[in-house]
């Protein structure tokens, strides 16, 4: 839907690159036109004292779950390639491609290997042609270092950015729990948490010598953060998400079996949590997405080790990064960056930023507004949420996707 | 008259426990866990009215008379099975097993519809084994009856170290120790430490009746941090062994033996087997213990599994049903109406 007219965005607290600010924001023909005042013939929405963002870019989601991107203020979602069939193919590519228009923008992540099977390299150029911004391992880690080259290779030839899951296969095995004391008393089949330092340590280096872009998609040990710190001293082309679970909940969210918290990869001890909060801080990390993987009973209610990884994220996303501003881990600057600035940035796409010229997609937020996450009452097509009964703070309550209100 | 029709146990001083259900306030049994001292205790000062019936001629009471027990076996075990099936009997149950090669999980069912649908038959208890840990739990949140867990995945099999703790009671009794609990006893548990449901139960219970134990395993059998459960960890068995007065082997299965987590059978039993000399390295007269089945000549030599009187393995098979026996009884009297227990459901 393009913008009939322009609006101007009045009374908000806008977060911009440089800092908070009073005033106005003025959005044209899909676009942040500035910062002026109202201009004759404008519509104009009072934003009464919310704080005014870019909408959020949640790079790495495994649906494609409008209503619980819209709650959450996201406003474009980089798919994962792990779909059924996989996006390893340019005319699937393109169909996802168009999925999510006009209030959503779904930017597809290429199979790296066809079939995600780790052995052959996708037709990577031609689904870039067909709409793809950036190439993905899925869920799991490419196992032959020959393979993972030549496609770091191949990537940085079409400039494309490589998103890769960080897991070593051969350690973490049919492991579903990190080892250490809870999966012991737990009797879970569970693998050290090196396995993803170890993962690390290859793709850094591979990306290094193949001059290639890559993004590991999820850190959660200290062991692996400290390698992304050193590489990026040197100037490696590495950047580093995380998902909410990882910096709020340790493994002592899967006593009792709970699979809302069986994620991929899963919940570290207390110790790597922190060393994610400090990266956070520090710069280390530069994205947090939410993994969005809404999963019914089907996948969740049995046994833990039977059940599917994943987390409902998107509806908790700007929330549980909101408890990061609240202690004092980031300010609000940062936040927004870490949600929508840096994620644009590494897909290539002009957005996520309140900036001239900058697709204007925008969100309104009362951050203090208090709600409980309630796994019966989510947007997302299931409930599956480890924050389930947490009570929290930040509510979206406008978005605009390219200057039209959504919703 | 059995003593199930007392709040508190024959021959036991009062005030060893809480009086009626507050001596075990439990629905289900699913893990040592979840259970205090005291609680261990009862069960199994109600198991010893059982090993004195089960010695008779007359094995029978109509104790459970008109109850239906399901046996949910989803994973195979010959002797388990048979133990809770037997105890059941032996208490005037109607006792039907379950199997998973024959049931509709084969077709694709979910386990939580399985659970549903014992629960619709009106079970008064459901006895499950299951492969993964944490599945007796999941199906005793969706069932209205009480559910004993007979073994799930590698987290508990609290039937097992119920019995372990019984038969090791005995035998300390036979030797006219008088204490009932086992203070100041050095455990040594030695095999696939990482597998065992076995060795995770019994850790639990044998550090509640005041024993301290020892877990020896190579370390790619060995879980992660399980020092933190408080036991000392040795990959030396001889070490191991020094001054133990219980040692308790574990199971190989046969699917580990070769490459994945030990190079061969020959090479885990240098290192690992029980032998008649390596016993000598334990304290004089330490008993020997096996949860079956065992492979002779593999993790014990078959004249350390014979040894009359050292091994107690058969005699850890004799308790099982009693234990079981007392399980079943204890869990059903909320549902008999049995006085002190609450009302009938």
């Amino acid at each position: 839907m393009k913008q009939a007219r322009p609006l101007t965005i009045t009374g908000g607290r806008l977060v911009t690159p440089d800092g908070v600010c009073d005033g106005a924001l003025r959005l044209a023909d899909g676009i942040i036109a500035g910062f002026e005042g109202p201009h004759d013939g404008d519509d104009i929405v009072d934003a009464k004292g919310a704080l005014v963002i870019p909408g959020l870019v949640d790079l790495g989601v495994f649906a494609i779950d409008k209503g619980a991107f819209h709650f959450g203020g996201i406003t474009r979602a980089a798919l994962m390639p792990d779909q059924n069939p996989p996006l390893d193919y340019p005319a699937r590519v393109n169909f996802i491609a168009k999925s999510g228009k006009p209030d959503m923008w779904v930017h597809p992540l290429a199979a790296a290997t066809a079939g995600l099977a780790g052995a052959e390299l996708a037709e990577i150029a031609l689904m870039r042609e067909a709409g793809a911004v950036a190439v993905a391992t899925g869920r799991r880690w490419i196992a032959d270092s020959g393979v993972m080259l030549r496609l770091l290779q191949y990537a940085a030839m079409l400039d494309m950015v490589v998103v890769s899951h960080a897991e070593d296969g051969g350690l973490t095995g049919k492991a579903v729990a990190t080892a250490g004391e809870i999966a012991t008393r737990l009797g879970l089949p569970a693998a050290p948490s090196q396995a993803e330092a170890l993962a690390v340590a290859r793709d850094i280096a591979l990306a290094e010598l193949a001059g290639a872009r890559l993004h590991i998609r999820q850190m959660t040990t200290r062991a692996a953060l400290d390698l992304v710190r050193a590489a990026k001293a040197r100037g490696v082309a590495v950047t580093a998400g995380v998902t909410p679970a990882h910096f709020m909940l340790s493994d002592l969210a899967t006593m009792d079996f709970r699979t809302f918290a069986r994620l991929s990869p899963p919940l570290r001890c207390e110790d790597d949590r922190h060393a994610v909060r400090e990266a956070l801080a520090d710069g280390t990390i530069d994205v947090i997405s939410s993994g969005h993987d809404p999963r019914g009973p089907e996948d969740k209610r049995l046994p833990f080790a039977d059940a599917e990884p994943g987390m409902a994220g998107a509806e908790t996303l700007l929330a549980m990064a909101l408890t990061l501003v609240r202690d004092g881990i980031v300010d609000l600057p940062r936040a927004v960056e870490l949600l929508a600035t840096n994620p644009a940035r590494i897909l290539g796409v002009k957005a996520g930023a309140l900036a001239a010229g900058y697709e204007a997609d925008i969100a309104l937020v009362d951050p203090e507004r208090p709600w409980i996450i309630d796994r019966r009452k989510m947007a997302a097509s299931a409930g599956n949420t480890p924050f389930d009964g947490q009570p929290t703070q930040g509510r979206v309550t406008a978005l605009y996707k390219g200057g039209v209100a959504v919703g | 008259m059995t003593s199930a029709e007392k709040s508190s146990v024959a021959g036991v001083p009062a005030g060893r426990y809480p009086a009626g259900a507050l001596a075990f306030p439990h629905r289900d049994l699913v893990a040592i866990g979840r259970l205090e001292r005291h609680e261990i205790l009862y069960l199994l000062d109600e198991a010893e009215q059982w090993v004195a019936m089960n010695r008779g001629a007359d094995k029978h009471t109509d104790l459970l008379a008109g109850l239906t027990v399901i046996n949910a076996f989803f994973e195979n075990s010959t002797r388990t099975l048979l133990s809770f099936e037997i105890a059941g009997k032996r208490l005037g149950a109607d006792v039907v097993n379950m199997h998973a090669a024959q049931s509709s999980v084969k077709k694709g069912e979910t386990l939580i519809d399985t659970a549903i649908t014992l629960n619709a038959m009106r079970a008064d208890a459901i006895v499950i084994r299951h492969g993964s840990s944490g599945a007796v739990e999941l199906i005793a949140e969706q069932v209205d009856c009480p559910v004993l867990n007979a073994g799930d995945g590698q987290h508990e099999h609290p039937t097992q170290a119920l019995l372990d703790a019984l038969a090791l009671r005995h035998a300390l009794r036979d030797r006219g120790h008088a204490a009932d609990d086992f203070t100041g006893l050095t455990v040594t548990i030695c095999g696939d430490v990482l597998h065992s449901r076995v060795a995770r139960s019994n850790i639990l219970s044998m550090q509640a009746m005041g024993a301290s134990v020892r877990v020896c395993a190579p370390p790619s059998l060995m879980p992660a941090h399980v020092d933190a459960m408080g036991v000392e960890i040795f990959h030396d068995f001889d070490a191991a062994l020094a001054g133990a007065d219980v040692v308790m082997m574990l199971r190989l299965q046969n699917e580990r033996m070769s490459g994945q987590f030990i190079p061969s059978p020959r090479e885990y039993r240098h290192l690992y087997g029980l032998s008649k000399a390596r016993l000598e390295l334990a304290a004089p007269d330490a008993l020997v213990m096996h949860p079956g089945p065992m492979n002779r000549g593999i993790e014990i030599d078959s004249d350390v599994a014979d040894m009359a009187d050292r091994s107690i393995i058969t005699r850890q098979v004799e308790m099982g049903v009693a234990i079981r026996m007392a399980c079943l009884d204890v869990l059903t009297r909320r549902r008999r109406g049995v006085a002190g227990w609450g009302d009938a459901a």
